[in-house]
């Protein structure tokens, strides 16, 4: 039995704690927007938020998230209104749309340290991220939008 | 539904058949060719919505339902089709619902995604759905004010009748428009007044991806589903000997380890019939963290399989092939496509006198291309969703073309074809794979052993290790050119495991008076099939490449050289079955050249490379830009020109292309699966190199032909060219051909001499 804090939501579960988070997430609370794509650490599908730092929850395992606070694309925002859900739906980002849960998970770590974030820090936060479907340009580009309506809004 | 006594007409028909509920319903069929049964009958109305036609759905209070009948695997049909169908029905898009249908091939068509047909095969058919119920609401509409019908004009979902200054809803009329007969003959609208296709509009799904709702199979779930997988031989051209499952069946969550025949011996499959393994090795459990597992507490044995003999049916009929059981590694096969290079090959097309011609040459160039094969590697492994029992089947999940796999189920399944329901969920990409429905026919064996609803996942690992992948191919190009460096005569002679790439009616043929063309294949038990283009992309690597050296030598221009090669073929055309239009294929390559700015000084810091093919239906052309960057090549701006007609939805369309750039630019890169005695040596991401976010383009400038063709199809034919312009480009870029792919794979570019005919 493991107590977890998921999109501020406590779940007693009945569990092996050395389960991944992600099967977990998937398989015993059915929140499926975090998405398997390799399970090795290597696509970035599977990207949740633990302590509002990009994890793969992929071998991340669900003891390690006791105590925590875990957050999903499913709770990144109230009304789908994050500043990158906004950016990637203007741009129309997503074409199979598997990988873009993860993508904008670890997106929204950079653009919360980072307000106004270089190709090259997109590069750094972005590498572990697979797209399979090549979105990767206008990804980058949904996130630099995202920066700019993020600093328009606090100015 | 019942089986269908005939088809009446062998090109797209509409038909009508009342409904009990009074809704009217319109279908068709079309392709009747590819063997998709067709049934009639009636349908169930969901509660209040009037079906107007299979595709359309209208509540008295007007909510205008669309459905999308083709399978969405990333190229934008569930938004494109149904914009198709609104833009002659004349509903405000804002206002549309859309829904992806079941598999019904009698109300929604051949429904298939693939060979980049959605769009063309759909265009017509949706249009005249549309319209006709249009045509109808308006004659409910007209009988119901008493007022002639043509003097009824609609807007945005609502009917008017000016002189009376009547207006209404479709909504109300929906009902009674289930009363008036289908209208023969109906008027299609001006392509000029489109005002729906032609406008970008945003994918449908987009919030839905954007906050993680179900959409994929992986994300299907059932009341009382258990996961299984398929525990397989380590290698292509192996089989279980024996196992001991003790150990697994202790594990928490295993319900069952079982082993299944796909297909029985004898079984003649049909074209996507294809699976890479017949004896299945499974295991059921609870949860996917538990049966992964287990998995690893499998005691097994593994012995080579033999040769198979496989019967395979379609149009030319039933044949016995034979599967060599040899357990293959891609050293050897790299031989094996040497020897056999030299070696007499089919001839697919000769003009004029290429043997003369070649005698008499003053120059002879000859290169030689390889490839190796490709995983197709979908974000979304491999997965089906399968509920079996006696009496009826349900399955649900990523899949190409249902109406393939639908037929061979029954036969499986000893069901009749309305007994089973197939639900295509939203895929996590495709690329060709999911064109081939063995996943789907293994869910249902083993929910039809297991006695239980099951999802069958393939791990990352499963999914690249055990594909249908893109073939290994070989060719080998040759020009004669005379004392004046004029081209007299071209060859190409292609091989591959297990078939060959060769395109013999493509361009350069039909714009060279002495023309050859061969082809040559060598059997293997690695399974291969469709993957965006699977021989062109080769094709357009090797050919376009070629052509780019001889240009060089040649002295000529790159994109002038094959403009006056395209002009001979228009103009003057050699032979016959020219597959290409030379004007549609010039056209691309004149947009890119302007576009891009080719031969403008400004443009200096770049190494160009430029390509350009036909597949499939539509044109594409493409400027490479490259740059070296930290000692590395790499691509910094891409211009693309493409011609695939009329454009529904363009800003789609273009995330497509720019896609398809940056699919071309990794798997030209760094896409390779090889083997060492029937293993694949690459088994997930950490070997599999897949092109990533710092790779990637600053900036794709995508233009498409404005033209008023019926569209011809886009997913594919941007793909191929990308290798050729990276090719081309990392010339300039190293000032080394690079002819073996993937290009930045160390082991393929010691290109000198020998050794570039032999490395991967
Ligand atoms: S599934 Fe976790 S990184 Fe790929
Ligand atoms: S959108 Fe398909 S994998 Fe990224």
């Amino acid at each position: 039995m493991i107590n977890l804090n998921i999109n501020n939501k406590n779940y007693e579960l009945e569990v092996d704690p050395d389960t991944p988070l992600l099967w977990v997430l998937r398989d015993t609370i059915q929140l499926v927007g975090t998405k398997y794509g390799c399970g090795v650490a290597q696509c970035g599908a599977c990207v949740v938020h633990l302590n509002g730092e990009a994890v793969r929850s992929c071998v991340t395992k669900a003891s390690r998230a006791v105590g925590q606070k875990v957050v999903t694309i499913e709770g990144l925002s109230e009304n789908n209104d994050h500043p990158l859900q906004k950016a990637w739906t203007e741009l129309d980002v997503p074409q199979c749309g598997y990988c873009q849960s993860g993508q904008i998970m670890s997106a929204a770590v950079l653009l919360r340290e980072n307000k106004n974030p270089t190709d090259q820090d997109i590069y750094n936060a972005m590498e572990g991220n697979i797209c399979r479907c090549g979105t990767y340009l206008r990804i980058q580009n949904a996130i630099k939008l995202a920066a700019e309506m993020q600093r328009n809004e606090s100015k | 539904m019942e089986p269908s006594k005939s088809i009446q007409n062998r090109r797209s028909f509409l038909k009508s058949s009342f409904l009990a509920g009074g809704g009217l319903m319109i279908s068709f069929s079309v392709l009747p060719e590819l063997g998709i049964a067709e049934k009639t009958g009636t349908l169930n109305l969901a509660g209040e919505w009037n079906e107007i036609t299979g595709y359309i759905k209208i509540t008295s209070d007007n909510i205008i339902k669309i459905i999308n009948p083709n399978p969405e695997f990333g190229q934008n049909v569930m938004t494109s089709l149904p914009m198709i169908i609104a833009e002659e029905l004349d509903v405000d898009w804002q206002k549309v619902v859309v829904e992806m249908g079941p598999h019904d091939s009698i109300k929604l068509g051949p429904q298939f995604s693939g060979g980049s047909s959605s769009v063309r095969m759909y265009w017509k058919p949706l249009r005249e759905a549309g319209a006709a119920a249009r045509q109808m609401l308006m004659q409910a509409a007209a009988e119901t004010w008493m007022v002639p019908v043509e003097e009824l004009t609609t807007k945005a979902g609502m009917i008017i009748h000016t002189k009376s200054m009547k207006s209404g809803t479709y909504g109300e009329f929906a009902s009674k428009a289930a009363t008036i007969p289908i209208p023969k003959g109906i008027k299609l609208k001006d392509v000029k007044a489109f005002n729906i296709v032609g406008k970008s509009k945003k994918n449908v799904e987009v919030e839905k991806i954007l906050t993680g709702k179900p959409l994929f199979g992986m994300d299907y779930a059932h009341e009382g589903m258990m996961i299984a997988m398929i525990e397989h031989p380590p290698g292509f051209g192996m089989k279980l000997k024996s196992f001991d499952a003790s150990q697994a069946l202790k594990m928490p969550g295993i319900k069952e380890v079982f082993t299944l025949k796909l297909y029985e011996d004898g079984f003649e499959q049909s074209g996507f019939d294809t699976r890479s393994f017949n004896d299945l090795l499974v295991v059921v459990g609870k949860t996917t963290w538990e049966v992964m597992n287990a998995r690893k507490k499998l005691v097994t044995e593994w012995e080579p399989a033999g040769d198979i003999k496989d019967i395979i049916g379609g149009r030319g009929g039933k044949k016995e092939v034979v599967v060599p059981g040899e357990l293959e590694s891609t050293t050897k096969q790299l031989e094996k496509l040497q020897a056999y290079a030299s070696k007499p090959a089919e001839l697919l097309r000769k003009d004029g006198d290429p043997e003369t011609a070649f005698k008499n040459a003053a120059q002879i160039i000859e290169r030689t291309y390889n490839a190796p094969f490709l995983a197709h590697n979908c974000m979304e492994p491999i997965n089906f969703f399968a509920h079996v029992t006696d009496e009826k089947a349900l399955l649900a999940g990523p899949l190409q073309g249902p109406g393939w796999s639908e037929p061979t189920l029954a036969k499986l399944l000893k069901l009749p074809a309305d007994k089973i329901e197939i639900q295509m969920t939203r895929m996590g990409g495709g690329f060709g794979r999911r064109a081939y429905g063995h996943y789907l026919y293994e869910a249902a064996l083993i929910s039809k052993k297991a006695k239980a609803p099951i999802k069958l996942i393939y791990t990352r690992e499963d999914d690249m290790t055990y594909g249908i992948y893109r073939p290994m191919y070989t060719a080998t190009y040759r020009a004669a050119l005379d004392a004046n460096k004029n081209l007299i005569a071209f060859a190409v002679k292609g091989g591959g495991i297990p078939e060959h790439a060769i395109h013999a009616n493509r361009f350069p043929a039909g714009a060279i008076d002495n023309y050859l063309a061969e082809g040559w294949q060598i059997p293997s038990n690695i399974t291969i099939g469709a993957f965006r283009a699977p021989r062109s992309n080769f094709n357009a690597a090797a050919e376009q490449s070629f052509l780019d050296e001889l240009a060089e030598v040649m002295g000529k221009d790159p994109i002038d050289f094959r403009l006056e090669l395209l002009k001979r073929a228009k103009e003057n055309p050699v032979g016959k079955n020219n597959e290409y239009d030379a004007d549609r294929y010039a056209g691309v390559l004149k947009l890119v050249k302007e576009k891009s700015g080719w031969g403008k000084a400004d443009n200096k810091k770049y190494h160009r490379g430029v390509a350009a093919y036909f597949c499939h239906a539509s044109y594409a052309a493409h400027v490479v830009d490259m740059v070296l960057r930290n000692g590395k090549p790499y691509v910094e701006r891409v211009f693309s020109a493409m011609d695939c007609g009329i454009v529904v939805n363009p800003d789609a369309a273009t995330n497509m292309v720019e896609g398809a750039v940056i699919d071309g630019i990794g798997n030209s890169f760094y896409g390779k699966l090889s083997h060492k005695d029937g293993k694949a040596e690459q088994t997930n991401f950490h070997s599999y190199r897949i092109i990533r976010h710092s790779e990637v383009p600053k900036k794709i400038e995508v233009h498409f032909v404005k033209n008023e063709i019926d569209p011809t199809g886009l997913g594919e034919p941007p793909f191929p060219p990308v290798f050729g312009a990276v090719a081309n480009a990392l010339y300039k870029t190293t000032n080394k051909r690079h002819y073996n792919q993937p290009f930045l794979d160390p082991s393929t570019q010691q290109n000198t001499g020998e050794n570039r005919k032999k490395t991967f």
